[in-house]
C-alpha cells in the first residue's frame, strides 16, 4: 500500500495547539471536555484527528475555528496559534476576518451544512463579499473559476441551482469550492465524505488531496473510518476521551501501534475479505421474492409525474438460520426492498412469500398475523425507540398485541435483556440512559421478543463506531444461531457485508446487478458496479487487524480460517 | 405554478358551498324573527304575517335557499330586511376602513414582532428574550378594550397628540387617517405582536442549530448576515402562516376596536345585523369572511415557495 508520509520538518508550522484545554461553560472544575491537547500542522501536510464518537474530535476543530457553542463549551487553557496570532485572544471581529481567509472549514452532512433557500453559487460568492473588495462581475468569475477547480460540470448552470438540485458529491464540491475559494492556510475537514457513498467518497478525498497539492494548504482531517486514514493521512492523531494519546507518522502508526487503544481501534477494522463459507441444509426458505417491482409517480389528475422507478424486478430468497446482504449505495432502492418485505409500503408489482404464504397484496386486516414473523431493526438506534416509554414497555408491546399475557412477556423481556448483555433493571429504565450501541441492542431485543422467522436489519450498525459495530455484528450472529431466524441484511457498507452475510447481492439504480454466495461476489465480482465497490473501499490494500499490507490477491486474505 | 392557482381556486367552490348551506340553515334555526323586530312592539299579529309574507318568510326553507343561492350567483347578495338597502352595497361602504385599519395592523405587527423575535432567539435566555417573552404574555392576556381604554387615555386625553375616535378614510386625507387609525391598529396589533414574536422566536431557535448557520459563522460572515439573509429565510414558513391566519382573524374579529374607537367598519355592521336578525346581511357577512380566509391563506401558500425554493407547485 502507498503511503503518503514525506517528511514535513522543514515545511513552515500552519497551526500550533498547546496544553489546549476546553471544558463546560463557568465549571472549570468539572471533568475537561479536551485534556491538554498538543497538535501541530505544517504546511502542505495532512493531520488526521481519529477516534471514536465522544472523543473530542469535533470539539478540537471548533475551537480552532472559534465556533464553540458558548453557552455549553469554552477554552480554559492553553494556546492555540495560527502562524504566530493566538485564536484564543482573538475579538469576534479578528476571528470574522481569519475565518474563510486563513482557516476554513468542511463539514459532515453538505445537505444540511448549505442554506437550503440560497443559491448555491450565491453562497460561495457570499465569502468573496465578506472578504473582499471585488466588484460583481469579478466575484462571479472567481466563483465560476473555483467551482471549475473542483471539477463541478456545467458552472453556470450549477451557480444558479440551489442545493437540493445537487447530489451528494456536488453538494460537498460545492462546500470545498466555498471553502477554498480565499486559497486559506488550513483546511479543517469534519468528516467530510462519512456521509457520502464509497464511490463518492473516493472522488472527494482525491479532491481534497488535489486541492492542497495545488494551493499547499495543511488539512486537518477528522474521520472515526482508518480506512480513509490510509489513504490520505500523513501523520495521525489517535483522540480518546478528550485526550491525545497517540501520534504518529501513519506508516508507523498502522504497523507498529504503540497504545492499546490504538490497537483496539485497528483490529475492529472489519476484513473486507468474506467470512467462511457456511453450506445451507437445503431448508425451504422463509422469505421467496419474485419480481418484485415498486414505482412512484406515473399517475396523477392533472397532468402524468415521471414514474420512479425504485426497485425493478428482484428475486431472492432467504432460507432459515442464513443471512443475505442487500449492498448498494444510497438511491440503489435496498431499504425500499426492505420495506416492500416489511410492508411498510405497497409494492406495485412481484410477489412476497412469507412462510409459504404470498403477502404482497395482502389487505390491512389479513397482513397483521403475518406481521409477527418479519421484524426490523433501523439504522438509528436514537430514533427508532420511543423516548417516552421504558425499555420494558417497548419490548412488550408487540407480543402483548399477539395474545401473549402481560406476565409472560415482562418474562421474555427480562430473558432478552440476558441475552443482550444488559443488566435486568434496564427494562425499567428510557432510551436516552442509554449509548447507541445498548440502544441497537435493546432495539434488536425488542425485534426478537416477537420472535420472528425473518429479521430485517437496514443499516442497523452503520451509525455506530466501530468497536461497537462489531460486538452488535456479534450479537445479531448469536440471536441467528440461537433461534435459527433468517436475516437480511441492508448496507452500503462492505466490510460489514463481508462479516455477516452467507449471500450478497448488489444493487444499482432500482436493479440487482449481482447475485451469489459472498466469497463469491467480494472476490470475484462479475460485475463492473460491484467492482468499483470494491475498488473504492478506502484503504482495501491493508490489513488493520494484522498491522501489515494484505499480499497476494488482496481480498483472500479473510476467507482463510 | 398556474395549475396549481387555479386547482386551488377550483377547490375554493365546494368549501363555499358547504359554507352557504350551513349558515343559512344555522341561521333560521336560532330564535328570534326579523319581523317582530321590523315591526316593533305594537304590531299586530295580522301585521307581522304580512310583514313575514312579504320579506318571503313564510316560504318553505328550500325555496328560500334556492332563491338566495340564485341571486348569489348572479352576483347579488340580496337585500336587507330592515334597511331595505342592497347588501353589497351596505358592505362596500363599511368593508373600506376595516381594511385599512387591518392592513395597517398587520404592517405594525410583523415590522415590530419579526425583529422581536428574531432578536430574543439569538440573545436566547438573556434578559433581551426574557424581556420579549413578558411582553408576548402581557399581549395575550390583557384584554383588547382595556388595551384600547389605556391608550385612548394617555395618548388622547392625556398627552392630546391624537383624537379620540373617529375614521377618515386615506383618501381623503392620509394625514388624518393616519392619526385617527394609529390607536386602534395598535390596540389590535398588541396580541399578533405577541404571536407573530413568539413563533418568529420558536421558529428562528430551530433554524439557529441548523448546520447551515455554523457553515455561514465558518465563512465569517456577520451576525446580521447570518440572522437576517440565511437564518429568517429558512424560519418563513411558520411564520407566513401566522401573519395569514392572523390577517384573516383581524377581518372577522375587530367587532370590539371598532365599538370602542367608533369606526365605521363591517364589525358593527355585523354585530347591528346580528341583534336585528338581519339574514340577508349576516349571511353575506359570514360567506365574505370564508371567503377572505380562502383568499389569505392561498396566497399564504403561494408566497411559501417565494422563500423556499425547495417548495414547487
Amino acid at each position: 500500500m502507498q503511503f503518503k508520509s514525506k517528511d514535513f520538518s522543514e515545511a513552515e508550522r500552519v497551526l500550533k495547539i498547546r496544553k489546549l484545554k476546553v471544558g463546560l461553560t463557568g465549571r472549570p472544575d468539572a471533568a475537561p471536555v479536551l485534556n491538554e491537547i498538543d497538535l501541530d500542522i505544517r504546511a502542505g501536510e495532512t493531520h488526521c484527528l481519529v477516534g471514536e464518537s465522544g472523543s473530542g474530535k469535533s470539539v478540537t476543530s471548533l475551537a480552532v475555528m472559534g465556533l464553540l457553542p458558548k453557552d455549553a463549551l469554552e477554552v480554559q487553557g492553553g494556546l492555540i496559534d495560527l502562524e504566530g496570532f493566538d485564536i484564543t485572544a482573538a475579538t469576534h471581529a479578528q476571528m470574522r476576518e481569519l475565518r474563510a481567509q486563513r482557516i476554513a472549514m468542511i463539514f459532515q452532512e453538505p445537505m444540511t451544512a448549505l442554506n437550503p433557500v440560497l443559491r448555491v453559487g450565491e453562497q460561495i460568492e457570499e465569502v468573496l463579499a465578506m472578504h473582499t473588495d471585488l466588484s460583481g462581475s469579478e466575484a462571479k468569475a472567481r466563483v465560476l473559476d473555483i467551482m471549475d477547480q473542483v471539477h463541478l460540470p456545467d458552472v453556470e448552470r450549477i451557480y444558479r441551482a440551489f442545493p437540493h438540485q445537487l447530489s451528494g458529491g456536488q453538494r460537498q464540491r460545492i462546500m470545498i469550492a466555498m471553502a477554498l475559494v480565499l486559497d486559506p492556510d488550513l483546511l479543517i475537514a469534519d468528516e467530510p465524505t462519512t456521509a457520502l457513498d464509497v464511490t463518492t467518497q473516493l472522488q472527494i478525498l482525491k479532491l481534497i488531496a488535489e486541492m492542497q497539492e495545488r494551493h499547499g494548504t495543511a488539512v486537518l482531517f477528522i474521520t472515526h473510518d482508518m480506512g480513509v486514514v490510509a489513504e490520505i493521512a500523513d501523520t495521525v492523531s489517535v483522540m480518546q476521551k478528550g485526550r491525545i494519546v497517540e501520534r504518529a507518522p501513519i506508516r508507523q502508526l498502522l504497523t507498529d501501534p504503540k497504545e492499546a487503544y490504538t490497537r483496539k481501534l485497528l483490529t475492529a477494522v472489519p476484513s473486507l475479505g468474506p467470512r467462511m463459507r457456511r453450506d445451507g441444509d437445503g431448508a425451504k426458505p422463509v422469505l421467496e421474492v419474485a419480481g418484485l417491482d415498486m414505482t412512484y409517480g406515473g399517475t396523477g389528475i392533472f397532468r402524468k409525474s415521471k414514474a420512479v422507478h425504485a426497485v425493478q424486478d428482484a428475486h431472492f430468497s432467504i432460507a432459515p438460520g442464513r443471512t443475505l446482504g442487500i449492498v448498494g449505495e444510497s438511491g440503489s432502492g435496498k431499504s425500499t426492498v426492505a420495506r416492500c418485505i416489511m410492508r411498510l409500503i405497497d409494492p406495485t408489482g412481484g410477489e412476497i412469500t412469507v412462510s409459504g404464504k404470498e403477502i404482497s397484496t395482502l389487505g390491512r386486516r389479513a397482513l397483521q398475523p403475518h406481521r409477527k414473523s418479519l421484524q426490523i431493526v433501523f439504522q438509528d438506534p436514537y430514533r427508532s425507540l420511543n423516548p417516552r416509554w421504558t425499555v420494558a414497555r417497548s419490548l412488550c408491546e408487540g407480543p402483548i398485541n399477539f395474545g401473549v399475557s402481560k406476565a409472560e412477556a415482562m418474562k421474555t423481556a427480562a430473558e432478552l435483556m440476558e441475552l443482550v448483555e444488559l443488566p435486568r433493571d434496564a427494562l425499567d429504565r428510557y432510551p436516552h440512559q442509554f449509548s447507541g450501541g445498548q440502544r441497537q441492542r435493546i432495539a434488536i431485543a425488542r425485534a426478537v421478543a416477537m420472535k420472528p422467522d425473518l429479521l430485517v436489519a437496514d443499516e442497523a450498525v452503520s451509525a455506530l463506531d466501530v468497536s461497537v459495530q462489531a460486538q452488535v455484528l456479534d450479537l445479531l450472529a448469536d440471536v441467528q444461531k440461537r433461534f435459527g431466524v433468517a436475516l437480511l441484511f441492508i448496507t452500503h457498507d462492505l466490510r460489514v457485508a463481508a462479516q455477516i452475510c452467507d449471500e450478497v447481492l448488489v444493487m444499482q439504480k432500482g436493479k440487482v446487478v449481482e447475485a451469489g454466495p459472498a466469497d463469491e461476489v467480494l472476490l470475484h465480482p462479475g460485475h463492473d458496479y460491484t467492482r468499483s465497490l470494491i475498488e473504492a473501499a478506502p484503504g482495501r490494500e491493508w490489513d488493520f487487524a494484522n498491522f501489515r499490507a494484505l499480499t497476494g490477491a488482496p481480498l483472500t486474505q479473510g476467507a482463510t480460517p | 405554478m398556474l395549475g396549481y392557482i387555479l386547482k386551488r381556486v377550483l377547490a375554493t367552490i365546494p368549501v363555499m358551498a358547504i359554507v352557504a348551506i350551513f349558515v343559512f340553515l344555522l341561521l333560521r334555526l336560532t330564535p328570534g324573527d326579523p319581523a317582530a323586530i321590523l315591526a316593533g312592539d305594537a304590531a299586530t299579529p295580522d301585521q307581522l304575517e304580512r310583514i313575514r309574507d312579504r320579506l318571503g318568510l313564510n316560504d318553505p326553507l328550500y325555496i328560500q335557499f334556492f332563491t338566495w343561492v340564485g341571486q348569489l350567483l348572479q352576483g347579488d347578495l340580496g337585500t336587507s330586511l330592515i334597511s331595505n338597502t342592497s347588501v353589497s352595497s351596505m358592505i362596500g361602504n363599511r368593508i373600506g376602513p376595516t381594511i385599512n385599519i387591518a392592513l395597517m395592523t398587520i404592517l405594525i405587527s410583523v415590522a415590530l414582532a419579526v425583529p422581536m423575535g428574531v432578536i430574543a432567539a439569538w440573545r436566547h435566555r438573556t434578559w433581551v428574550d426574557f424581556l420579549v417573552m413578558s411582553f408576548s404574555v402581557l399581549g395575550f392576556s390583557v384584554p383588547v378594550f382595556v388595551i384600547g381604554y389605556i391608550l385612548i387615555q394617555i395618548f388622547a386625553i392625556e398627552l392630546r397628540w391624537v383624537p379620540v375616535q373617529g375614521y377618515v378614510s386615506p383618501g381623503e386625507d392620509f394625514g388624518d387617517f393616519f392619526v385617527r387609525a394609529i390607536m386602534p391598529s395598535l390596540t389590535l396589533a398588541t396580541i399578533y405582536i405577541a404571536l407573530i414574536a413568539r413563533m418568529t422566536r420558536a421558529s428562528m431557535l430551530e433554524v439557529l442549530g441548523e448546520d447551515y448557520i455554523r457553515t455561514a459563522r465558518a465563512k465569517g460572515v456577520r451576525e446580521n448576515v447570518v440572522l437576517f439573509r440565511h437564518a429568517l429565510r429558512n424560519a418563513a414558513v411558520p411564520i407566513l402562516t401566522i401573519i395569514g391566519t392572523g390577517f384573516a382573524l383581524l377581518i372577522s374579529g375587530v367587532v370590539v376596536t371598532e365599538s370602542v374607537f367608533n369606526i365605521p367598519g363591517i364589525g358593527r355592521l355585523t354585530v347591528d345585523a346580528i341583534l336585528a336578525r338581519d339574514y340577508p346581511v349576516i349571511q353575506a357577512m359570514i360567506l365574505l369572511t370564508a371567503g377572505i380566509y380562502v383568499v389569505v391563506n392561498l396566497l399564504v401558500d403561494i408566497s411559501y415557495s417565494f422563500f423556499d425554493p425547495r417548495i414547487r407547485y
